[in-house]
């Protein structure tokens, strides 16, 4: 059965951060929003209660809340020569399946990217004219930049509550905090998580070798805080179910606790829940959308008409989309023409993993965000000359491990992992070990792109979205240099022994262990339609009135986790579509 | 012999026979309107001003059926000690609401309790709303003129025999019910009249705050507590313990209106009250609530001896709470404000009923969601997970620490909850098996 949805002023495609914050927005501007979530209706209170969230076989072993590869997957290769193919098991993608979207189990690494971030194509003519870069890199700016997002970076923090200690106030060092941060003009909401003695470890060591260690952000509430729309936040408790989990405490920054609470009482919002947009369905002329068709959950497929289309899936779905709806021309590897899928990114890590002899790091004591962090090393932090690459990595010391079967395989190397070996091991290192992590930056390549599968399709006979990426000589480069840092540091740890890893040494796969879960790019905002998807503002170029928000509009990722800047640009695009587009429909470049 | 007995059969066909016609006299009794209906601007404001007092009387609540039933039209299960009612339509809708009322019989059931199939059980405060001035219930009535009519036909009595016999609730009214519509105290402020009107009239407080004889009137221990549907409703006089002694009056304002306020969280009925009712009164209506209930004489609740940590129910009490409830309301027993109730010198803790707390823990309870306080964190269940022993444990701890002090909390109490609430069973029980 077909069937037609009463008008809405703006369709919302997915409610995660990004569309519970553009709902937001505009219904307290007055529009009447209209959201179309794939997900069942999940609430902290309900679903979450502390009673049940911290099920590790349930969600960190079965991924309870993750959306699961037999309904939707991503087909994978390295290399346009290969074939791709579905990946059927869990991988390192974790996307949401319910209202909140990845929102809800995010680990809450709460982070601003650096002003450089935004602008590295401007910034390697200036610092690095002679420099070679590797071959085939996209290197290009955002169009937007630090300046432009940081009030709505300091909005983003207020609501979800976020923790840290700032450290560079109006132009000024506090002395404290991350001293290589954009400048801000507010502390952070709530103050700092208490340090582990892991991360107390590596706060001395690091200071020892002359860097600057600081309380990483994190969506774990530092104090008991009511956010801007009166919502009330718990402090955090430090029981480290945050990744793959919800919180039932009212501790950790989430759609389902931060925003929905005030947005779903809201008259001019609704809500359809377990209904999944198929196509952005375009004007005659195809110079604007007229809606979204969906299927909902009774396999019927149904029409949103509305005035404004806010994309905000999860990064993967909302490029899946737009390739769905021929909406922007398509990336050609061949011809390297198109621009949908191209400039995909993601994330370049390097690890160590410590073990320690009569340490009790009581590991149970840990949230998803707590880490001592020096960015010495990070971004643009530090000068590139003569080093080949752009870009670096935060490292930390990161205690997010409270979940004992995860740790389960945590043994110096040459231990046996069974028997009653591996229990005195087990039980030596539970208290022993401990990981440090370089988050690196990613820069797009020619060679890495997104399209449509030719061959695999979806339930509704959809092609999967394909993946093709593998790290590039910049990642090579750049995750060598990190992990010579990392070794250093490891040294003079006190560890007894350590085991080291640049991932970029080996090719790229999704079922790599503890490799990052930020996938990037693939629908790029830009100042040149000819090399991005979105302008400034996040409005797609070809219909003005299709605005497409997430980290899919990332030409590069920073060294951070990059929800928090996904937010940011979400409320800077709420901004300019309540203060220009409805004023005046068209395009707000020019 | 004979003779007395003949002479008792005559008296109580008498008395039946007077008591007949007494009923009758009092059924048949009009109650001449005493407003002029009104037109336009003045009928609007009459209106509104008619809106806002069914608001306070929380009319809603009760003619609202629970899940998704329209607005008024009745159907909510009232659970007495004598069985069940459901609350009627009181819609517009002629057939099967109350559109073909006058204001005489409007005014004849909710301030007389007499409604169009003879007696109402007092599960409607009419008792209360007996207190309701002339102007008053004819602003109520202008509104409820204006509520959207919905067909709906709900068979109201649903009591067993002998409470359906409605012609009984003569004879209680004779015992319970005085109407009377409020007159303000002379020498006292217009605050505390005007609290003393919200609080005994549209507010009905009584309704679940006074505690009930065996008949179901109230008793004299006006507004000092009272018991209803597995829920203690607290103490609202100013004692110290088991009452508002600690609260100032900006803190019971608060609390109505956002839900929370002092180390309290409303949930249960409560929570209905402040999200269908109290939350929408003005800041000076609810001031003036508060100066009234910190008006009144404290109730003579004493503080028993508190246990000792050595008792062998504390110490278990102890651990669980450790591992069950310290997440969240703190290992100091302070809670999170306006969020998650502290333990610390908390009146419901101390209540000599732990009615509510037994609840609470076993079924888990929705927070309350207001405009100001959007938050709705919520208690979660823990009947699969803790034993009847567990929960009297941990309870009896709550209610001997952090300087409170009250009856320990038993087993069988528990026990007896879990079944009459229809709790699940522990899972724990089955595993031992």
């Amino acid at each position: 059965m077909n069937y037609k949805r009463p008008k809405a002023d703006v369709v919302v495609v997915g409610l995660g951060w990004a569309g519970s914050l553009i709902a937001e927005e505009l219904t307290r501007a007055g529009l009447n929003v209209v959201a179309i979530e794939q997900g069942p209706w999940h609430d902290t209170h309900t679903n979450y209660t502390p009673t049940l969230s911290a099920d590790e076989l349930r969600y960190g072993r079965r991924r309870e809340m993750l959306r699961p590869p037999s309904k939707e997957t991503v087909t994978y290769r390295n290399n346009s020569s290969q074939t791709a193919r579905p990946i059927r098991d869990w991988s390192y993608w974790v996307q949401g399946y319910n209202v909140g979207g990845a929102g809800t189990h995010w680990a809450v690494n709460s982070w601003r990217f650096t002003p450089a971030d935004f602008t590295m194509a401007t910034r390697v003519k200036e610092r690095y004219p002679n420099e070679k870069l590797a071959d085939g890199l996209i290197v290009q700016d955002w169009g937007v930049t630090y300046d432009d997002l940081e009030v709505h970076y300091d909005r983003f923090e207020k609501i979800a509550g976020i923790s840290g200690e700032a450290g560079v106030i109006n132009g000024k060092k506090t002395g404290k905090g991350n001293p290589f941060e954009g400048s801000r003009t507010n502390e952070y909401p709530t103050p700092p998580l208490v340090r582990s003695r892991w991360n107390d470890i590596f706060h001395k060591t690091t200071t020892e070798m002359g860097y600057h260690p600081f309380p990483i952000p994190a969506g774990t509430i530092g104090a008991p805080y009511k956010n801007p729309l009166g919502i009330e936040l718990a402090p955090c408790t430090y029981c480290g179910f945050c990744g793959f989990y919800g919180c039932g405490n009212f501790s950790k920054s989430s759609p389902n606790i931060c925003v929905l609470p005030a947005l779903m009482d809201r008259r001019n919002m609704t809500l359809l829940t377990e209904c999944t947009v198929t196509k952005i369905e375009k004007s005659k002329d195809g110079k604007t959308a007229t809606g979204v068709t969906f299927i909902d959950s009774n396999g019927d497929t149904g029409f949103q008409p509305a005035d404004i289309v806010c994309v905000t899936a999860f990064q993967l779905d909302n490029v899946r989309l737009l390739l769905l709806s021929e909406l922007g021309k398509p990336y050609d590897h061949a011809r390297q023409e198109g621009v949908v899928g191209r400039g995909y990114n993601f994330q370049t890590m390097n690890y160590a993993w410590l073990y320690f002899e009569d340490e009790a790091l009581n590991p149970f004591i840990s949230t998803g965000a707590l880490a001592t962090r020096i960015d010495n090393f990070n971004g643009d932090n530090f000068d590139h000359t003569g080093l080949g690459f752009l870009g670096g990595a935060g490292i930390q010391s990161l205690s997010d491990q409270a979940t004992p079967l995860s740790m389960t395989d945590r043994l110096p190397e040459g231990t046996k992992k069974w028997g009653s070996e591996w229990k005195h091991a087990f039980k030596h290192s539970y208290q022993n070990y401990a990981k440090i992590q370089g988050q690196g930056t990613s820069y797009s390549h020619v060679d890495a792109y997104l399209s449509l599968d030719p061959t695999y399709k979806d339930e509704y006979g959809l092609p999967l979205i394909r993946q093709t990426f593998d790290y590039n000589e910049n990642d090579r480069r750049m995750a060598r240099y990190i992990h010579e840092r990392v070794k250093e540091i490891c040294a003079k740890t006190g560890a007894k022994s350590w085991k080291t890893k640049a991932y970029p040494d080996s090719h790229n796969s999704p079922y790599t262990p503890y490799d990052s879960g930020h996938t990037i790019g693939g629908a790029a905002m830009g100042l040149d339609p000819n090399t991005s998807v979105v302008n400034r503002y996040q409005q797609h170029w070809d219909a003005h009135n299709v605005f497409v928000m997430g980290a899919s509009s990332y030409p590069n990722n920073a060294g951070y986790n990059p929800t928090e800047t996904l937010a940011a640009l979400t409320l800077w695009t709420a901004h300019h579509i309540i203060n220009d587009y409805i004023k005046n429909p068209g395009s707000l470049v020019r | 012999m004979k003779k007395t007995l003949t002479l008792v059969g005559v008296l109580i066909v008498a008395a039946l026979v007077i008591y007949i016609a007494a009923i009758q006299y009092d059924l048949h009794k009009s109650y001449p309107e005493s407003q002029q209906n009104l037109t336009g601007d003045a009928l609007k404001a009459q209106v509104a001003r008619g809106k806002y007092l069914a608001t306070a009387s929380d009319c809603v609540a009760c003619h609202t059926a629970p899940k998704g039933g329209k607005p008024f039209a009745g159907g909510y299960p009232i659970d007495t000690p004598f069985g069940t009612i459901l609350s009627s339509n009181i819609t517009s809708d002629k057939s099967t609401g109350i559109g073909s009322w006058t204001q005489e019989q409007f005014d004849r059931a909710v301030r007389h309790g007499k409604g169009s199939h003879g007696y109402l059980y007092p599960a409607m405060p009419y008792n209360a709303y007996a207190r309701l001035t002339d102007q008053d219930l004819a602003d109520i009535w202008a509104y409820m003129k204006t509520v959207p009519a919905v067909q709906n036909k709900v068979v109201e009595n649903q009591l067993p025999f002998p409470y359906n016999q409605r012609w009984l609730l003569g004879g209680w009214n004779l015992l319970f019910f005085h109407a009377s519509t409020f007159t303000p105290q002379a020498g006292k402020s217009a605050a505390y009249n005007r609290g003393a009107y919200l609080v005994e009239g549209p507010g009905h407080c009584a309704a679940c705050h006074t505690a009930k004889n065996a008949l179901g009137g109230d008793s004299s221990a006006t507004l000092q507590g009272g018991n209803l549907s597995g829920w203690h409703a607290p103490d609202l006089t100013p004692n110290p313990h088991t009452g508002l002694g600690n609260w100032t009056t900006a803190d019971i304002a608060q609390y109505l209106k956002t839900g929370a306020g002092h180390n309290s969280v409303a949930t249960g009925p409560m929570a209905e009250a402040v999200h269908n009712s109290t939350q929408f009164l003005t800041d000076s209506d609810l001031n003036a609530i508060a100066t009234y209930l910190k008006a009144q004489p404290a109730s003579d609740h004493q503080a028993p001896a508190a246990l000792t940590a050595s008792n062998a129910q504390m110490q278990l009490g102890k651990r669980v709470y450790n591992s069950q409830c310290s997440a969240c309301h703190i290992s100091s027993g302070e809670g999170v404000n306006r969020m998650i109730p502290g333990f610390v010198k908390n009146a419901q803790v101390n209540a000599n009923s732990p009615a509510s707390l037994v609840h609470m823990v076993l079924t888990g309870a929705d927070g309350v969601k207001t405009a100001s306080n959007p938050t709705g964190a919520g208690m979660p269940r823990f009947d699969w997970k803790l034993s009847d022993q567990q929960i009297a444990g941990v309870l009896t701890y709550i209610r001997n620490r952090w300087g409170n002090a009250a009856p320990a909390v038993t087993s069988d109490e528990v026990a007896k909850a879990r079944k009459a609430l229809k709790a699940d069973s522990w899972l724990g029980a089955k595993m031992k098996q």
